[in-house]
């Protein structure tokens, strides 16, 4: 008799309807299925994804099905790719409760956002897009492309990334993708600037550059939707990897006596771990970008110094030699400690202090920056600074504040005296949280009145 | 062959003037003679009367003197009202002059003070002042041409070996000691004789009774507005063909203290001239037959407290000259080539080469077109570049040529920028300081800022703006590496606290958007790059059909100017956001200023009835408070919209246009 208080991973399968064309065939479909399952359960649930795809386009043509609820569970249905659909099947947590000597189990429909676990599997297809190519690249590949290989790849992709999926910890953040950047004054900003593109004019292999200090993003040469991707990626993955694992092999080696770290402090985060040691090459990711306009594939290079990042999109046809590394890295290490230095006193400057009763959450589509002083950092943890019933209140908001057309404003006071309110303006969005207990509405009005004063005064939002 | 012409005219950066100043060769019967402050030869023959020929660089005329035995040294005082003759060594003779009469009859003369003293020279220095070197040392006397008297001014004891006086700073330096290693200057000033300290060149081992250092070996000169001294060193070695030379230069600062400051390493050794041509020291060397040439602002080897430079360019040779001659005939004329570095050769300061024997005065010239080729380090050439006078057009080629060289010449712009940026805001606030008229007594500056500003090309904005950055020729650069030049730029410019024109801002964002990079223009306007200004909001109000971010950022810019509330409402208007317009006019206090029939047409043309009725009731709220009353005064311009009002709400189909679709609308 134990409840369930987690969102749970119930299926996840991925199938093209159109590679089964006669009855019998249905196995064709299928290109990923989890978790493992017998054949006409995974062809099962598979033809009823399709049928309720199916119903719902009959009464609004052109406009795919998102999800569906049950009483059990919520299904999220995502067509990246035309014909090519991804379905997550998540379980909604119950509790059992007794009435009248009877037991039975009450949904927690309210704890599962849609949009949040339709961020998650939109999410889910654009980190395996980023580093295995869109499907339609895959099966179409010039030498070996074909259904199998995308098979291949899919199983090979998803079985960890599954894995490492945080139902339970995904949020509004995850719905809007962003980035934070950092604040900087003019002049570091045009130094950083200048730098990166001095190392696009020094190494012609290099495609594109992006430069981050301490997760935030000072310069990014993609495209806003293949820097969301990318940053996503080294936020929640590569970076805290590299730092454990630099934790783990005692920090940074200020005393070491290799020639390469006695003068800076750089270091390849993919990429050869030691220059000095040529067989330790290791390997830089390809990724596939630029989807909108040209996709090309290119090798995620990434190099930090200190607290900087710097991403370097490196030309495919360039084979990664030793020496190509040990240029970039005399290259790199030495200027880039210098700038970060310059970065860091700037940092220092702009650090502000939140205010302990109001807290905020700043987004502005139109650039994907996003700013929370709820999140006290962009690593999917549970140590957000406030309670997941207001986080899935500001979910909704949005929804509503989405269907707004220019501007508005939505107020919501929970039972546990939080207040929640939603602003729209010039198509950014400003979630302000506060707790205060037997507050008038005109107060709240007031307090979020001063907060947009203090944080926006250099944009329009009124 | 025109090819190897033109390869063989640039293989050479320096050249004597194509228009010499010719004169009698010496000879048996004519003496020439050179007076450096005012570059006159004299050309006199002897033989019973003496005939003078002075030819200058615009003077021309001759006179005769009465013959008195052969003529040491000759001069016109600097306004030519008196020539100074000396025949012997203990006196001078003087002799009125003018333009229209010539010489005068009347001979007075002046013989030293000092008792068994030699006259090793005079100069003329201030007005009718002149100054006699003896080897006793020195004497002032003002020459009064009306009274035909000389009366003493000053005087000064001190061996003297030998003297050299620069006519523009009016020192002159004196070598005394009994190895003639003492250098003692003086600055002559009107009526005085000032003392700078003294100096000693340090010496190897002295051959008895040779001096240390020559006269030959010794030039004044000034060096970007600084007096200096030029010291030619012989390195005497034990081998001979190993002992190089070098050149000591010592800088004279405020007229009262003398430093060396320079060491010109000339890795040869041999006979040596030296000549100063815009403010490069220019060694020439006779034994090769080549010539170097050396700038002392442009960065050396310290070795803490001694610069040590090495050549600019490579060691190349005068250019080729041939002198034309007249021919047999006067049509045949013929050009006769000159020895060039030849043993006849004298040079003067600053840029006089003459040649006795030919008769021929030139002036050595920087052809630096050709000069410019072989600096091959970038940074170094737009240095000396911006060092050298009129030398704008010849820089601003280099820049464009290093704007073809992208993107490996990205390398070297950082420098580049920041050298003109550091000149152009010393430029700036000269410019600054002049307009508010602080004296430049209180100019704490050093002296390095001075000759920053005065000797220094100033590049500035609108410079670099239309001859580079809008000028890249089509199709030969990326892009891409045009935003990375300009951004550069900006940056170089904002380091320097310079403020960036609109133009340079327009170009980065017109760039932008030529390659599509909107995402980069919005970071740069995210961080501030790009100065908010009105014309730069509607610039991006103008693209927001390319880049839809466009606008919110336009947005942005006109609220960060805090004076663009009318441009604001017209732009909420014109997209129809008119409640967010009234939220924003609220805001900002403007309620009762704004034109509500603005805001009711627009209301109107949105085909909102609600939206319409929240606009018409706002304003019948204004017009009670402001008038006390809800009507609209001057009713007949309302009307299009009291109609509009009744039609929709009050059932009164009245209206001029009855639209069917707007009836469906009033089901209330």
């Amino acid at each position: 008799m134990t409840s369930k208080t987690e969102v749970t991973l119930e299926h996840f399968y991925i199938f093209n309807g159109t590679y089964a064309k006669k009855e019998g065939e249905e196995e064709k479909k299928i290109l990923y299925y989890y978790p493992e399952k017998d054949l006409d359960v995974q062809i099962k649930n598979i033809g009823l994804s399709e049928a309720i795809i199916k119903f719902a386009q009959s009464f609004n043509p052109g406009q795919p099905c998102d999800y569906c609820h049950t009483h059990k569970t919520r299904q999220i249905y995502y067509q990246p790719e035309p014909n090519f659909w991804m379905v997550m099947i998540v379980g909604v947590p119950y509790i059992w409760k007794e009435k009248d000597g009877n037991k039975y189990t009450e949904y927690q429909y309210d704890e599962v956002s849609s949009s949040v676990c339709q961020a998650l599997l939109k999410q889910a297809y654009v980190m395996f897009r980023l580093f295995m190519g869109s499907f339609d690249t895959i099966i179409n590949e010039p030498e070996c492309g074909s259904i199998t290989l995308l098979k291949h790849k899919l199983e090979h992709f998803y079985s960890r990334y599954l894995m490492s999926l945080k139902l339970n910890n995904s949020d509004i953040l995850d719905v809007f993708q962003g980035l934070q950047f950092l604040p900087l004054d003019k002049i570091t900003f045009l130094r950083v600037q200048c730098f990166m593109n001095l190392v696009e004019a020094m190494f012609s292999q290099v495609k594109y550059t992006a430069f981050l200090y301490n997760d935030q993003v000072v310069w990014s040469g993609l495209e806003p939707e293949d820097m969301q991707v990318v940053y996503n990626y080294l936020v929640s993955t590569l970076l805290p990897a590299h730092l454990e694992k630099e934790l783990h092999e005692g920090s940074m080696p200020r005393n070491s006596p290799s020639p390469f770290t006695t003068t800076h402090y750089g270091k390849f985060v993919t990429g050869p771990s030691s220059i000095n040691e040529p067989s330790l090459i290791g390997k830089s990711p390809k990724v596939f970008i630029n989807y909108s306009t040209k996709p090309v594939s290119l090798y995620l290079v990434v190099y930090r110094a200190l607290s900087a990042t710097i991403c370097l999109f490196v030309d495919s046809k360039t084979s990664l030699l030793i020496d190509f590394f040990k240029s970039l890295d005399s290259f790199l290490g030495p200027q880039l400690t210098t700038l970060v230095n310059s970065v860091a006193e700037q940092c220092a400057k702009h650090v502000t202090v939140s205010s302990e009763s109001c807290k905020y959450l700043y987004f502005n589509k139109l650039n994907l920056a996003y700013k929370s002083t709820i999140h006290p950092d962009n690593r999917r943890c549970s140590n957000v600074l406030t309670t997941p019933e207001v986080l899935r209140v500001i979910t909704d908001i949005y929804n509503d504040t989405n269907k707004l057309k220019e501007a508005g404003e939505i107020i919501i006071k929970t039972m546990s005296d939080y207040w929640v309110v939603g602003k729209l303006s010039n198509l950014r969005e400003f979630f302000v949280v506060i707790q205060q207990k037997s507050a008038s509405i005109m107060e709240i009005e007031e307090d979020v009145k001063k907060l947009c004063e203090k944080e926006l005064k250099s944009i329009f939002f009124h | 062959m025109e090819a190897t012409d033109q390869d063989t005219r640039d293989d050479y950066y320096l050249e004597l003037s194509s228009d010499p100043i010719r004169f009698e060769s010496v000879s048996c019967q004519t003496n020439v003679f050179f007076d450096d402050s005012k570059q006159q030869v004299f050309a006199v023959r002897s033989g019973g009367i003496t005939g003078v020929l002075v030819k200058g660089p615009n003077q021309n005329l001759s006179f005769r003197m009465e013959d008195k035995g052969p003529v040491i040294s000759i001069k016109f005082s600097p306004n030519m009202n008196i020539l100074a003759v000396q025949h012997n060594n203990c006196s001078v003779e003087f002799i009125n002059y003018s333009s229209i009469t010539g010489l005068d009859n009347i001979e007075y003369s002046q013989s030293c003070k000092g008792k068994n003293a030699t006259i090793l020279g005079f100069v003329w220095t201030h007005g009718n002042e002149i100054l006699f070197v003896t080897d006793y040392g020195v004497e002032l006397f003002q020459v009064n041409s009306e009274k035909h008297n000389v009366r003493l001014l000053k005087c000064l004891s001190l061996g003297v070996n030998w003297f050299i006086f620069c006519p523009q700073s009016y020192l002159v330096l004196l070598s005394s000691g009994t190895i003639g290693n003492q250098m003692q200057t003086l600055h002559i000033t009107p009526g005085n004789l000032h003392k700078l300290t003294k100096f000693e060149v340090e010496v190897g081992v002295a051959k008895p009774g040779k001096l240390a250092v020559y006269e030959r070996d010794v030039a004044l000169t000034i060096l970007y507005g600084t007096p200096c001294i030029i010291l030619l060193r012989h390195q005497p070695s034990t081998n001979r063909s190993t002992g190089a030379a070098s050149v000591h230069v010592y800088t004279v600062h405020k007229m009262t203290t003398i430093k060396r400051s320079h060491v010109l390493k000339l890795d040869v050794s041999g006979k040596f001239a030296i000549n100063v041509v815009d403010n490069l020291i220019i060694v020439h060397h006779q034994t090769t037959k080549t010539s170097m040439i050396f700038d002392i602002m442009l960065p050396g080897v310290s070795d803490g407290t001694v610069m040590h430079h090495t050549s600019v360019a490579p060691v190349k040779s005068i250019k080729p000259y041939s002198l034309k001659i007249p021919g047999t005939t006067l049509s045949n004329e013929m050009y006769q080539p000159c020895q060039l570095y030849s043993p006849n050769w004298v040079v003067f300061q600053p840029n006089i080469i003459i040649d006795a024997k030919l008769g021929c005065l030139w002036y050595i010239e920087l052809k630096l077109e050709s000069l410019v080729k072989f600096i091959t380090d970038k940074v170094l050439l737009v240095e000396f570049l911006m060092q050298r006078t009129n030398t704008k057009y010849i820089l601003i080629h280099i820049l464009q040529n290093f704007m073809m060289q992208l993107p490996i010449s990205l390398m070297d712009m950082p420098i580049i920028f920041d050298k003109l940026n550091s000149v152009y805001r010393n430029y700036l606030e000269n410019k600054i300081q002049n307009q508010m008229g602080t004296p430049l007594q209180n100019n704490t500056k050093s002296s390095n800022t001075v000759i920053e500003n005065k000797y220094k090309l100033v590049l500035d904005q609108s410079d670099v703006y239309s001859y580079i950055l809008s000028k890249f020729p089509e199709n030969t650069i990326e892009p891409k590496m045009i935003v990375w030049v300009l951004l550069e730029y900006i940056r170089s410019l904002t380091e320097h606290s310079i403020p960036v024109e609109h133009y340079l801002h327009e170009l980065v964002i017109t760039t932008l958007v030529q390659r599509k990079a909107y995402y980069q223009l919005h970071q740069l306007l995210q961080y501030h790059v790009v100065a908010d200004s009105k014309p730069l909001a509607c610039l991006l109000l103008s693209l927001e059909n390319l880049y839809p971010a466009a606008h919110q950022l336009a947005l942005d810019m006109l609220k960060r100017l805090g004076n663009a509330h009318e441009e604001i409402i017209e732009v909420l208007l014109s997209k129809g956001y008119i409640l967010p317009a009234l939220r924003y006019i609220r805001s900002v206090g403007m309620v009762d200023k704004v034109s509500d029939r603005k805001f009711l047409e627009a209301a109107k043309a949105t085909e909102d009835a609600t939206l319409f009725y929240s606009v018409f009731k706002f304003f019948k709220q204004r017009n009670l408070y402001l008038y006390n009353a809800t009507s609209f005064i001057k009713g007949e311009r309302y009307q299009p919209y009291i109609q509009h009002y009744k039609y929709l709400f009050e059932g009164t189909d009245n209206a001029c246009n009855s639209d069917t679709n707007s009836n469906v609308t009033i089901s209330s």
